[in-house]
């Protein structure tokens, strides 16, 4: 069914992300212990990478895209968002072929904990967006794809609310305005847009509030697009006191109103409270069609939708808290072809019921 | 409509190591074919414990079947059955389609059998160890699936009328439980087979799965070794001998058929209520077995194995001709029988009994749930969809269900370094939803290998996916780069077509030329031809590096022209034009006279032009006087070429010839 492998991270305390790279060969870690560290599989080229250091804890990782480099942002406690480049040694000196990491940039203008960073879909160009407990969102872009020691900040966008995490739309399709969606997990009971999508208008030149989901009233610990397989729609997954799945459809512009954001008609298409508890974490497979999200009960749940778009939980993971040995270990190693109930395979051998 | 989760019974927790899910949680990353997990702990963000916890990271790979070298067989194999399907004829409709069909049905079973003959060959070598023990169990799954493959061809594919249809049931089990042939083997090469002790089983099993031949030469051997009982091993004989039966070319209708049968079945009858096998407990069950009873049968239930040979020889000896639309009943009547209320059906029994009513979304649904890989639901079903089976089911999903589960399958293929080749072109087969499918994973390959990348281009021009291959070759060229190999980064601009990129690299040749005086990738420099046109900057490194080689092989005069054509057509860059200047000197400095008085007052203008566009800036520093006499200097150096030339050409262009 499934084959898992374990690499050591390498961390001296808590570990808080980890992140695939665009082609799944490469995974970088942020940790408590300040660092952000990258490795590849053992055996294959690796990366003997010095540490890449906040001066605090670091609570998210994420990759650019490969067009772009290879380049890697962190946020952290200690109130920056920071740019990582990978330096390949000089081909006529000792390092040769061997990389580190620098540290392009340093993104201070928060004056709380960045929460989250993610890098916009790819047509955009270098973008990234951060966001705070203060409150804000911020777009920042290098303009110049060489050289990663420039960004300017071009959008400060107020939520009101301490923010824990954003999510860019992936779609590309010209026909849709480029689209934030931003969490709050602020506690106080007044506090009511939960969740807000944000929206870029071609005439202002800014980010405008498309939506709030009134029906999210608790605490948003995650929020995630998915990748759009052609839709008309956008499909929202949300963590938090349970996992939910918003469809955003939007409403076909009159020709008179060009001027504002786009309205969406707004369905919830599943909730699930499988976790029993919060729901801290969401996210996409790459094709869209499974979320896998993770709770307090200490597993990572699968979704998905079949082919009449009811939605299933069609897998569980869990710790048994059994010692790691060395670097490969084989999970509940069912047969191939294989069974999810082993007894398909034994009323085969001609034992079904009968013996 | 909101869906609430579905009951958690449904699925069992796959188990990471090493985390303690008691008092932690899990953050996780998607990949293109597998998932990152690690241990975290979410609750407390501000205070850090200085306690590791389980420090690995931990890569989930969930579609391994795409890794066993024997299954990849399988994979390619059925991917060409696949591909040829896709082709067939539309035209042809009624018996030939429906002959091709059941064709391409069997050649994906033998794909199957092939496949499990080598996984048995494994298995059996490696018998104790756990290994061979996987295998076996893989060879078990092979089987069932090569066993409902085999159900669904007979009822949705062959469409086996009432007739016909008993005698493919009866192949079917006979395929399937073949336990029959070792026995057969071991009774015949004894000493004296009548007094084997598996004898009577042996010709009970045949009778079971319809051998009645072989039965009758069974007894044949009974009746030669034990005299007493000679008459009515004859006697059973006949009685088997003259079973009427369907056979194929026959010419009699089933009504004619069941006419004859209901007399048989008669005769027999009468037998038993006589006593003929009274003495012979073995013959005169062999005897009920032949009336059908339903007692005497579930007495063999260990020879007939499973319920759907209990309900095939059933058919056998009551019921002959049945009807497909009838078969349902009398399964789930042998199931029920067969169980007797000890058990509970199995999913494999779900499967044949959904197949047995004809509910063919039942077959796939269940088939989906209880295998874990996407293979067999997703070519059985494509098949089924050529039938037109799932249009006729009037369910306006038909065609998303079949594109759902290749894809599916497909999704999985793509995670394997070679096998994504074969993902491409399900994708393809899927009109609705393939082409956005493999725009997502394509660029996802990792392009280990040059040839990869090459491959995967290949893919993406083929089918117009400009934007595919324009980002690939972004990744490709900008990698390069990094990497300081210039050429490379040069080729895969051109081949994105990414102008601003092209510029990019350009500049970085002329870069590196000015500090090593020499240039790097000759070859592709050389050899650019209309992909020079790409962008200005490209142009004018194509044709700097003509000048170098026109001058290399003294063709001085056609060297000049080109030099002084890049300053004037403002192919070149601002910042250049000292060093084409420079490059001009050894031209200038020639015995003859190379550059005419008209291109060396355009050389002049073009110097003039450069030196009156420096700006004054404020208060030079030491470095910048430096530099600003150097400047000075290879300025005055110029001019002074250039005048001796324009003085030299004027006074030759003026001479008259020889003199």
């Amino acid at each position: 069914m499934f084959v898992a492998r374990s690499i050591a991270a390498d961390h001296k305390d808590l570990i808080h992300d980890v992140s695939f790279d665009f082609h799944g060969r490469r995974m970088a870690t942020c940790s408590s212990d300040q660092s952000v560290k990258v490795r590849a599989e053992p055996g294959s080229k690796r990366d003997l990478a010095r540490p890449a250091t906040h001066s605090g804890s670091v609570w998210r990782v994420t990759w650019a895209h490969p067009e772009f480099g290879q380049v890697l942002a962190s946020c952290s406690f200690d109130r920056t968002a920071a740019v990582w480049e990978e330096i390949v040694g000089e081909s006529n000196d000792k390092l040769r072929g061997q990389s580190h990491w620098v540290k392009r940039t340093t993104l201070v203008d928060s004056r709380t904990s960045v929460t989250d960073v993610k890098f916009a879909p790819k047509h955009m160009g270098l973008m990234l967006a951060t966001c705070s407990a203060d409150g804000i969102v911020r777009i920042y872009e290098a303009p110049d794809v060489m050289n990663l020691s420039q960004w300017s900040l071009q959008h400060e966008i107020s939520c009101k609310l301490s923010c824990s995490c954003i999510s860019w739309n992936p779609s590309s399709s010209r026909a849709h305005a480029p689209m934030i969606a931003v969490g709050s997990d602020d506690s106080s009971p007044n506090a009511m847009a939960k969740v807000q999508i944000f929206e870029y208008n071609e005439n202002t030149r800014k980010y405008a509030k498309a939506e709030t989901l009134l029906t999210v009233t608790d605490p948003v610990h995650d929020i995630a697009f998915a990748p759009n397989l052609g839709r008309s729609f956008h499909i929202l997954a949300i963590a938090t006191k349970d996992v939910r799945i918003f469809t955003l459809k939007p409403v076909r512009k009159e020709l008179t109103s060009s001027g504002g954001p786009t309205k969406f008609e707004i369905h919830i298409v599943a909730q699930f409270d499988n976790h029993n508890s919060q729901v801290w974490r969401v996210s996409w497979n790459i094709t869209g069609t499974v979320l896998a999200s993770s709770g307090d009960d200490g597993c990572v749940r699968l979704w998905k939708a079949n082919y009449m778009d009811n939605w299933k939980c069609t897998g569980i993971l869990k710790g048994n808290g059994s010692p790691v040995n060395g670097s490969s270990q084989q999970g509940n190693s069912n047969p191939s072809v294989g069974s999810n109930i082993p007894s398909l395979q034994n009323s085969l051998n001609g034992s079904s019921a009968g013996r | 409509m909101t869906n609430t989760g579905a009951s958690a019974s449904a699925t069992v927790p796959r188990w990471i190591p090493g985390v303690n899910s008691q008092k932690k949680q899990m953050c996780f990353d998607w990949g293109p074919g597998e998932m990152l997990v690690c241990e975290t702990s979410f609750n407390k963000k501000e205070k850090s414990e200085m306690v590791a916890g389980c420090p690995f990271i931990h890569i989930i790979r969930k579609d391994i079947d795409v890794y066993s070298k024997i299954l990849r067989k399988l994979f390619n194999e059925s991917h060409g059955i696949f591909v040829g399907l896709q082709r067939i004829e539309e035209e042809l409709t009624g018996k030939s389609r429906k002959a091709q069909l059941v064709r391409v049905s069997k050649n994906y079973r033998s794909v199957i059998r092939a496949c499990m003959e080598e996984m048995h060959q494994f298995a059996v070598a490696d018998k104790d160890s756990a290994i061979g023990r996987q295998f076996s169990s893989q060879v078990s799954i092979l089987s069932a699936v090569e066993l409902i493959w085999n159900l669904c061809e007979i009822l949705f594919i062959e469409v086996a009328p009432a007739g016909p249809l008993l005698l493919y049931l009866l192949d079917w089990v006979r395929l399937h439980v073949c336990e029959v042939d070792s026995l057969s083997a071991d009774v015949l090469g004894s000493e004296n087979p009548s007094k084997h002790e598996s004898f009577w089983n042996l010709v009970t099993t045949l009778v079971l799965q319809g051998r009645l031949d072989e039965a009758r030469q069974m007894l044949s051997k009974e009746a030669d070794s034990n005299p007493t009982s000679a008459g009515m091993c004859r006697v059973l004989g006949d009685l088997m001998r003259t079973m009427p039966i369907l056979s194929p070319g026959n010419t009699q209708t089933l009504t004619e058929l069941e006419l004859r049968w209901q007399h048989w079945h008669e005769e027999c009858e009468r037998h038993l209520q006589d006593g003929t096998f009274a003495s012979n407990p073995h013959l005169e069950s062999l005897c009920k077995v032949l009336l059908g009873d339903d007692a005497a049968l579930l007495e063999h239930k260990e020879l007939l194995s499973n319920w759907y040979h209990f309900l095939v020889t059933r058919l056998l000896y009551s019921q002959p001709t049945v009807k497909p639309m009838d078969l349902h009943l009398y399964a789930q009547s042998s199931l029920d029988l067969f169980l007797g209320g000890e058990s509970s059906p199995e999913p494999l029994d779900n499967i044949l009994m959904a197949a047995f009513e004809f509910d063919i979304h039942q077959v796939i649904k269940e088939c989906s749930i209880a295998l874990s890989n996407w293979w067999f639901v997703a070519h059985l079903t494509d098949l089924l969809d050529h039938c037109k089976l799932l249009q006729s089911h009037n369910l306006y999903f038909g065609s998303n269900m079949r594109e759902f589960l290749l894809l599916e399958y497909a999704s999985g293929l793509f995670a394997h370094h070679s096998l994504w080749q074969l993902g491409v072109d399900y994708c393809d087969h899927c009109p609705e939803l393939g082409r956005v499918s493999l725009e997502l994973h394509i660029e996802r390959i990792p392009l280990t290998t040059e040839q990869k990348a090459l491959k995967v281009l290949r893919v993406c021009e083929q089918r117009q996916m400009t934007e595919q291959v324009r980002s690939i070759c972004k990744v490709l060229a900008m990698k390069a780069v990094r990497n300081n190999r210039l050429g490379s980064a040069l080729s895969w601009s051109i081949r994105a077509k990414d102008a601003a990129f092209a510029t990019l690299v350009s500049d970085r040749f002329l870069r590196d030329y000015c500090e090593r005086g020499c240039f790097s990738d000759l070859d592709l420099i050389d050899n650019l031809g209309p992909a020079m046109m790409l962008s200005d900057r490209l142009t004018f490194l194509g044709k700097y590096r003509e000048f170098h080689r026109l001058y290399g092989e003294k063709c001085f005069v056609d060297a000049a022209s080109l030099l002084l054509s890049l300053m004037t057509s403002q192919i070149a860059p601002r910042s250049f034009w000292m060093t084409l200047l420079t490059d001009a000197l050894p031209l200038l400095e020639q015995k003859q006279v190379i550059f005419s008085a008209e291109q060396t007052y355009e050389l002049l203008r073009c110097l003039e032009d450069l030196t009156s566009g420096r700006p004054l800036c404020g208060e030079p520093d030491a470095q910048q006087l430096q530099d600003d006499d150097i400047e000075t200097t290879k300025v005055e150096i110029l001019r002074l070429a250039l005048a001796r030339n324009l003085a030299r050409s004027i006074i030759k262009e003026g001479s008259l010839e020889g003199s």
